[in-house]
């Protein structure tokens, strides 16, 4: 999902950049007001875990890869603003020194991952669990918050991908970015991360949401937050 | 309460089965990911090459292309082991980097 320069159009790159650095800003303000000291070491780990599971390339049929993010379970667990920068700062350092995402596509690529994904992932998690606490319904909240979060994220980049032949065609017909429509971009994105990624994605957010509901309770934002709230 | 220790041991086993992320896509000889095709490839599928895309595919030389540290003919072995230092690389930089932001934003002592 990390699209690589030469695919977006000025045109869609640079509003994706002020989309983004409009998240970035807010997500440091807000930071800055909840944040404490305790909180970094967390927040280290968090933005090193999306980079580390981002390595694990999944081959399926077809013959593509493509791997499970974390954004999902790092937005349960710290919130979805901190998964905001902690997800942006692993993605802002594949692309500039790895070349995994392009430097003009880093608004874009953080905006799919690290924007849509976590705010997604995060409102499927409280919406599925309503206000209970029963186990089975917390894992399946869990579940289908990387699921939904990481699908969505994929139908976005579909559409980044599929609006480029429509907006930026040379004289001879030719597309000038990525070329292919709509009808190929957003069904291919969707459905390798519908049948494939995603459930991925779902399996991850569940077992370490289990992981730390049993080891951490207090520590998960997501029900932190809630029972503060009452 | 987890220590702290506990959770950065399991990033250090991701990070140590991370090759596994090269090794198993090599087995079933799958390419790269949908829509991340360098001009090359997509040449080969299209038969013409999208003229700003192959401009703009250029545009930026990255340290380590692919996690990998070699050129094309410096094997899969090499590849493994860069691949896993690659992440040892990003690590360091990720924890530098969020220390610096923290350091910024946040000034208080709670």
């Amino acid at each position: 999902m990390h699209i690589p320069d030469g695919y977006l159009s000025p045109q869609t790159y640079v509003p994706l950049y002020l989309v983004s650095f409009v998240f970035w800003s807010t997500a440091l303000k807000k930071m800055k007001k909840n944040l404490s000291i305790k909180h970094i070491p967390y927040l280290a780990m968090a933005s090193a875990f999306s980079f580390l599971i981002m390595m694990f390339n999944i081959p399926i049929p077809g013959g593509t890869t493509g791997h499970a993010v974390g954004s999902g379970i790092i937005a349960i667990l710290l919130g979805p603003w901190t998964a905001v920068i902690a997800v942006s700062v692993s993605l802002i350092i594949q692309a500039i020194v790895f070349g995994d995402g392009g430097i003009t596509a880093i608004g874009a690529n953080c905006f799919n991952m690290a924007v849509v994904m976590p705010f997604i992932s995060y409102w499927v998690f409280n919406i599925v669990r309503g206000r209970s606490l029963d186990a089975k319904r917390l894992s399946i909240s869990a579940f289908l918050s990387g699921y939904i979060g990481l699908t969505l994220a994929a139908l976005i980049t579909g559409v980044e991908f599929g609006i480029q032949p429509l907006i930026a065609t040379g004289v001879d017909g030719r597309a000038l970015y990525s070329p292919y429509p709509m009808s190929v971009a957003l069904p291919a994105m969707v459905f390798e991360h519908m049948l494939f990624f995603g459930v991925i994605e779902g399996i991850v957010t569940f077992l370490l949401f289990k992981y730390f509901a049993k080891h951490e309770y207090d520590m998960i934002y997501a029900l932190s937050k809630r029972e503060a709230n009452k | 309460m987890i220590p702290k220790k506990k959770l950065w041991i399991g990033l250090f086993i991701m990070l140590i089965l991370s090759p596994l992320g090269i090794i198993i896509p090599k087995i079933f000889n799958a390419q790269g990911p949908w829509g991340e095709w360098k001009p090359e490839e997509l040449t080969r599928h299209l038969g013409y090459i999208p003229e700003k895309l192959l401009k703009l595919a250029g545009i930026w030389k990255p340290l380590f292309p692919d996690y990998s540290f070699g050129d094309i003919d410096s094997g899969f072995a090499s590849h493994i082991i860069s691949y896993a230092l690659s992440g040892v690389i990003g690590i360091i930089l990720i924890i530098l980097i969020i220390y610096i932001i923290s350091r910024l934003i946040i000034n208080n002592e709670k």
